[in-house]
């Protein structure tokens, strides 16, 4: 019989905080640019300079802290961790080892209607490194790198897990968490795709019921939602494999390959000893006064949970729905704007969850980016709720409405799209239909309800799809059936 | 306390120096007086004193979240020995 293995998993995520600054010099936090030119003497590591504290990057991992339920640290401070590796042009990182500004958070996931808390370790702040370029056409047949520092001294927060998620699609949901309280707290822009948003995995497997841990790998360059549900769905079959063989996991470093779907072997994990961390004597601790902290705790917005509890009790949405719905901040914010000016909520979320997601979706655009306002969606649902346009034609405005960013009014009005409700001019073409089919009606008059769907059909044909099809439906059952 | 030539070395390693067998004998010897020098620590009563990391009694050393100047590229790369397409050109590490 074979053993069956549970998995064990914890995630270490990076997050670029959106200060203006980077975290100890007044270099700018700006995506791109130019090499080399967000660039000080402070990041650029010469002798002489003292990195200061950025204030805002503390305040915003206490609010990152405070909304994943950590315990504030009233005493911080930065230690050193050494390493030769030249994207950091001192030969060390300023990072917190010792004493992180935050202990023992949680987050609440929801896997198949599963609910499971996540428990946070730490989070602490740090310095992102820079970039380096690789000659050649990969890193082993480049004979140098090139160096540039325009992200180095950035200012990043790091969330260490514990080893609590205990499946792939747990990971990712856990991650997916995390991205959406950092958006709602403003705190970073958690783009994975730009870098803002980084995570590794620790993972290992163990025999269930085993209460000692088994020895892990740790998997990086996973650089989307999808690709470490991948990635560690491929590590966990590597290890299984390699278990009931009867071989033994080396603990080491292990890169995604996305391409290629597999993980392969970087470099033996360095002991933490290794990093020969000390405090770094340039930087005076932090010590964080309480009234700061309650004033931090006291701006928080509503968090994704608070949110989602709100759509479902007070609005009635599903919980599925409102899941998604309060997935990003952005499309929450959205919604709840749509719901102050158009009051059906259940409506709204049909609207945001198909047609406004779908064409998000299809364009590869995000809300923020999106021409479509909460005003204008209001509008056109307005437009559709009064019956001046039918619901197909709301959808075809809504299209040219997300392409152009036109108001819905004038779209209507451009493409003569009025829907035609009144009993007398819809009566006259019922008539004609009726008149132009007689085998259908005698269809529907023996029984065969199917028919009254063509005879709808004809109408709406006639009239170029701008007949109310509620309207033609009652006025085909009355003529019927007279 | 005890150090041994292969702690030497392998500290050495982790810090990019290369010492010679003779250099390593030599460094053990040093750092095995200094240790034993710190050694007198340990006779003093300090049950009553708190850990110091810092020297100078200061908190909250903080800046304002507010752009200033930066570099240019050709004062950032200035004193670098090798430049190529606006980086610093460095010996290829893995
Ligand atoms: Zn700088």
């Amino acid at each position: 019989m074979s053993t069956e293995y549970e998995v064990v998993i914890g995630l270490e995520v990076h997050a670029e905080l959106k200060t203006k600054t980077k975290i100890f010099c007044s270099c700018p936090t700006e995506f791109g640019g130019e090499e080399n030119t967000h660039v000080c003497p402070g990041c650029l590591g010469f002798p002489g300079t003292l990195p200061i504290m950025n204030k805002k990057a503390v305040e915003y991992a206490v609010r990152a802290g405070l909304a994943l339920n950590c315990e504030i640290q009233e005493y911080s401070k930065f230690d050193r961790k050494h390493y030769f590796y030249p994207d950091l042009p001192t030969a060390y990182q300023i990072s917190q080892f010792e004493f992180p500004i935050c202990k023992a958070g949680y987050v609440e996931i929801a896997v198949n209607g599963k609910k499971k808390k996540i428990r946070l370790n730490r989070i602490h702040l740090e310095e992102d490194a820079g970039k380096l370029l690789h000659s050649g056409n990969s890193i082993t047949s480049s004979q140098y790198s090139l160096a540039d520092y325009n992200r180095s001294g950035m200012g990043l927060i790091e969330l260490v897990s514990e080893p609590d998620l205990s499946s792939a699609e747990e990971a990712r949901t856990y991650l997916e968490k995390l991205r959406a309280v950092l958006e709602y707290t403003g705190v970073s822009d958690v783009k994975m795709e730009q870098g803002s948003l980084r995570c590794d995995a620790n993972i290992s497997l163990r025999p269930v019921g085993s209460s000692k841990l088994g020895t892990k790998t740790e998997i990086k360059n996973m650089n989307s939602y999808r690709s470490l549900q991948r990635a560690l769905e491929y590590e966990i079959e590597r290890q299984r494999e390699v278990l009931e063989e009867g071989g033994t996991i080396i603990q080491e470093t292990r890169g995604w390959d996305e391409e290629k779907g597999i993980t392969s072997s970087m470099r033996s994990k360095e002991e933490a000893d290794d990093y020969r961390y000390f405090s770094d004597p340039d930087l005076p601790p932090i010590v964080l006064e309480p009234a700061w902290v309650e004033e931090i705790r006291a701006s928080l917005p509503e968090l994704p949970d608070a949110k989602k509890d709100r759509l479902v009790m007070e609005l009635g949405l599903s919980e599925y729905d409102a899941d998604i719905i309060t997935g990003s901040r952005a499309l929450a914010d959205f919604f709840d704007k749509t719901v102050t000016l158009f009051n059906e909520p259940k409506t709204v979320a049909n609207w945001v969850m198909g047609e406004y997601l779908r064409l998000l979706n299809a364009e590869g655009t995000e809300v923020q980016e999106s021409k479509v306002s909460p005003e204008k969606m209001a509008a056109l649902l307005k437009s559709q709720a009064t019956g001046k346009i039918s619901g197909k034609m709301a959808k075809a405005v809504f299209e040219e409405m997300f392409m152009t960013g036109k108001d819905p009014e004038k779209i209507i009005k451009e493409k003569g799209l009025v829907q035609i409700s009144d009993t007398d001019a819809l009566g006259e073409i019922v008539e004609k239909v009726l008149a132009a089919n007689p085998q259908s009606v005698a269809d529907y008059q023996a029984g065969k309800e199917k028919a009254l769907g063509f005879l709808v059909g004809q109408v709406m044909k006639e009239t170029k799809g701008q007949a109310n099809p509620g309207v033609v439906n009652g006025l085909l059952k009355q003529k019927l059936t007279d | 306390m005890k150090i041994t030539e292969q702690e030497v070395h392998s500290v050495a390693e982790i810090a990019r120096l290369e010492l010679t067998q003779e250099e390593g004998q030599k460094i053990t010897h040093a750092l095995q007086v200094i240790l034993e020098q710190t050694e007198a620590l340990k006779r003093l009563e300090i049950s009553k004193v708190k850990p110091t990391v810092y020297v100078l009694p200061l908190q909250n050393v903080f800046s304002e979240d507010q752009l200033d100047k930066c570099l240019t590229q050709e004062q950032a790369l200035g004193n670098a020995p090798e430049v190529e397409k606006g980086c610093f050109k460095v010996p290829r590490i893995i």
